[in-house]
This record gives C-alpha cells, structure tokens and sequence, in this order.
C-alpha cells in the first residue's frame, strides 16, 4: 500500500486550490485523485462568465477561471491521477481507488481533503406523476451535452427550477435555437441572481411562473408535453390551475446535493442542512486528518469562496501534517432557523474566523446578531438577504475568547 | 420618464432607476459603481451583450469561446449564426481568436478553454 502525505479527492476548483495551498504551505508529497479525464471539475461545462470578480478582478468564464488553477497545479507539478475513481474512503485514512491503468489500489494517507463537489437532484426524488419518456435532463446533463459534446438536447424546453442553472440554460438553449416556453419556480421567489433573470429570461421574453410546478409528464417514447399547476402557499398544486404545455424537453434544476457517499464511508458525520460533512474553522471534520471544502461540504453561489474555503482546507492539512494543527477550545454555532446553516458549524482555535451563511428565505432590514448567551458576539446590518446569496460575518478572537456556544439570530427591522 | 433595471455587469445586480428625457438618460439612481452607472445609459440608448458559446472543431467536438468585449444586443442571434460557421482546428489555448471583428464590431470570438 502506497504512502502519500496528503490526498484530495477530486480536481475541481476545491481540489486545486487545496493541492495549490498545501504545497505552497510546504507539502511536496500529495497527490488529486481526479475521476474525469482532465481537472477544472463543473467549471469545464460553465462556459458563461460571471467567475472570479472577487478573486481577480476580472468577470471569468468557467474554464478560465479552472486555468488559473490548473496553470499552478502544472507549474508546481502537483501530481494528479485523472481518470480515477476513488471507490472508498476509511476513516483511517486509507483510500481504495481504481483506473484503467493502475487496477485497484490502495493509499494510506496522513491528510485528505474531501472536494468531490455536488451532483444535481433528479425526477425521481421529486416524484413528478406520469410516463418515464426520454427528453427529461437535469439542467447540468444538458449543459454538458450542449457545451461539452456540441449536442442540442432539445427544441421546445420547460425548465423546472429557476436557480441560476435553469436560469442560465434557458439562455444557453435559445442561443443554440431552441425555444425555451417556460421557466416554472415552486417557490413565489427565484433562487437565481437578479442578474440572470435580466440576462436569461427577461432578455428572450421567456416566462418565469413563480410558484408554479410541474405536476404530469405526457409522452410515450419521447416527451410530448408537461402538465404545470399553480401551488399554495403550502407548495401544494392547485387543481384548476393546471395548464397543458406542449415540449419536448423537460430540464429539471431543482437542487444540488454534496457529494458524500465517500465521507459516510469514513464515518464523517454530516450535517443534516448542508448535507456536507460538520467542519471546525479549519474545515477538519470530526474524523482526525480528513478535512473538506467546495460544494461537497456546502453548496456555494460563487466559485470564489470555495477558492478562498479550499485554501482553508489545505493550509490546515499541510499544518496538520506538520503536527501543527491546534485546537483550544470546542464552541458549537447554532443557528435560529432564519439562519439555515452556518460553515463552520464549531470553533475549535480561538482566532479571527470567517463563518459562512445563509438565511432560510428572502428577509430586508436585516440585523444579524451572534451570541454567546446574552452577551453579543458580532452584529451585521443588511438591506437584503435570500436564500440563494451565501453570506459571510466575521468573528473576533477576542469576542471569542471564553465564548461557550455561539447562536446565530437574525431579525427584521 | 422613469425605467427600472436590473444591472448585469456583476453578479449584485443592483437595482437601479433611469431617468430619460427625449430619449436621453439625465440621471441614474441606484448603480454601487461607475461601470453600473454605464450600463444603464447604455441599456436604454444602445443595449450591448457578451455572448458565450462553444465552437465546432474540426474533429467533430466544440470548444468554448466568447466575444471579448459586448456587441449589439440586436447582433446577438446573428452573431451566433456566425459562431455555428466557424470551425477550428486543435489544439487551441484561452485567447485564439476565431473570429475577427465579429459582423463589422471591435469585437473577437476568442477561446476559453484550453482544448488538446
């Protein structure tokens, strides 16, 4: 069994960024496990812009962005094994993994960081009524059909969900000629930037129906139309609010899920709202030496944070690797139900900490109020939160010290 | 006369006012920066757009590309028109040109992904 120091699991911008700040941290024996055929992950299909403001400066697209990373994985010779599978992960740190090349082997490693990303919920889970005809995508498949393989899946589109992917393939699939009737949304508000309902919808005239959802699929061979009903406010359909749109194509966008099925393998506990792994401000789960960062930790809006998240993770790797990794104290961050989640969900190191967030609906005039007991931790004001916008707040050391458990409130003004 | 928008230069997406007099923006409320302030008086005389896509390559994949710089709103079906014409040969880096001067603008439809 092979020895390596440190092992990222997945060559995405996570995986990058943490083999990037591990080695300029000082480990030189590390190695991507990478399960495409080449790194960058998601942001090889994400070919709009929109990537990178807060970190360069510059608005990306999706595989300039992945080049500025893979530039230093190549300059630093990081060496990467692509077209391989991690298969399990111990939670002693031994990684059973495969290719075409190398059969099955096995690694034991001192770190690993987890950045296998997130994939995207399917029909199946959303239990939509009617036939099983072929023209059904998630929006990411047909993102990759059309931007990767040159495919159109389509002609006449529904998209069901209008978070920013659904947003953003409506425009994709006009552009390339198709004509996309209608984006449905369950909820009475878009998850997506305001910017890409301008960009993607409002640009082509393409509806958005707010709390609306898809209720019946019709087609036998292939998909002939979509049933859509108006809900409630308890996101129930109503019964005469159904409409008949003709389609061929159905692209669902309706909710990314961590990759995790490695991490359960380890034992790593998860949490139930960001269904990523519980992580301390080093991003170190509760197994010892397995730390995580990207999507498959929480599901981010901006590619920049899970650069800035990844870096986190490697860093701490590398000092845990050293024998350096330090924890002083074990502050557990609860949250008041407004407040969804945070990352990271406990303090382990009383120093500056930058928690993640994001609040469970659209909320303006907002106070956010960190306490510790009835002392205040940490206040931030904000005209506008929602749901689809990761936030951040910054704690103190020195509000930190002698903290016991932090609570994360949010109120209305 | 009042127009509401949404700017789209950055991923905020400031809502923002216009204010036009015989068919000139006068004023702009709303923009966190300059560049949003831009877009707005651009938005209401002469719209302009990015257009992202990928291009055929000669063994039968596609490739991405983008225009360098914004074109015409109006351009933009034609623009990819032209796009769907081009072909290139491999392996093409982040900033090939494949197109010059896109239908008369200062804009290139240039490569961004490196593709082997």
């Amino acid at each position: 069994m092979k020895q390596i120091d440190l092992v990222i699991v997945g060559g995405g911008p996570a995986g990058m960024s943490a083999a990037i700040a591990a080695y300029d941290s000082g480990v030189r024996d590390l190695l991507i496990l990478e399960r495409d055929s080449r790194l960058g992950g998601i942001l090889q299909q994400c070919i709009h812009n929109g990537f990178g403001l807060h970190r360069f400066g510059e608005e990306l697209t999706g595989p300039e962005y992945a080049w500025r990373y893979e530039q230093q994985v190549l300059e630093k010779k990081i060496p990467v094994l692509s077209d391989t599978m991690v298969l399990e992960i111990t939670s002693d740190r031994v990684i059973t993994a495969t290719n075409s090349t190398d059969g099955v082997f096995r690694i034991k490693a001192k770190a690993i960081v987890l950045a296998m990303g997130c994939r995207e919920r399917a029909r199946g889970a959303l239990n939509i009524a009617g036939t099983r005809p072929a023209g059904i995508y998630s929006a990411g498949t047909a993102q990759k059909y059309v931007n990767m393989k040159g495919y159109l899946p389509g002609k006449d589109v529904v998209i069901l969900g209008s978070g920013d992917i659904g947003l953003i393939m409506a425009r994709r699939m006009t552009l390339e000629g198709a004509r996309v009737h209608a984006v449905c949304e369950l909820m009475p508000y878009s998850g997506g930037l305001a910017r890409n309902i301008e960009q993607c919808l409002n640009d082509f005239d393409i509806p958005l129906k707010l709390s609306h959802t898809v209720v019946e699929i019709h087609g036998k061979e292939r998909l002939e139309g979509v049933t859509i009903a108006r809900v409630d406010e308890n996101r129930r359909p109503i019964a005469d609010t159904r409409e008949y749109i003709p389609c061929d194509t159905l692209l669902l966008s309706v909710g990314l899920i961590p990759e995790n099925e490695l991490s359960l393998g380890a034992s790593v506990p998860l949490d139930r709202v960001t269904n990523g792994a519980v992580v301390d401000q080093d991003r170190q789960t509760a197994v010892e030496g397995i730390f995580a960062a990207g999507n498959v930790l929480h599901v981010h809006d901006l590619v920049d944070f899970v650069s800035e998240e990844a870096e986190i993770a490697g860093k701490s790797a590398a000092a845990y690797i050293r024998g350096e990794l330090k924890s002083d104290c074990e502050l557990p961050l609860a949250t008041d139900g407004k407040i969804r989640y945070t990352v990271p969900q406990r303090i382990t190191r009383g120093e500056d900490v930058k928690v993640y967030f994001r609040v469970a609906d659209i909320y303006r005039n907002v106070r956010i109020t960190v306490r510790d007991g009835e002392r205040v931790i940490a206040q931030k004001k904000k005209a506008r939160v929602a749901p689809g916008e990761m936030e951040t707040l910054t704690l103190r050391a020195d509000a930190l010290a002698d903290a016991k458990e932090l609570f994360f409130s949010l109120e209305v003004q | 006369m009042k127009r509401n928008l949404t700017c789209i230069v950055c991923p905020m997406g400031c809502p923002m006012v216009a204010e036009l007099e015989d068919g000139k923006v006068v004023a702009v409320t709303g923009n966190t920066c300059p560049r949003g302030k831009q877009y707005a008086i651009d938005e209401c005389t002469n719209p302009m757009r990015t257009v992202t896509s990928t291009v055929r390559t000669a063994c039968g994949g596609v490739v991405a590309v983008k225009t360098d710089r914004v074109i015409p709103k109006a351009l933009v079906f034609e623009a990819m028109r032209e796009i769907d014409r081009a072909c290139v040969t491999l392996p093409v880096r982040i900033g090939d040109v494949v197109i010059e001067k896109l239908l008369g603008t200062d804009a290139n439809v240039v490569i961004t992904a490196n593709l082997e």
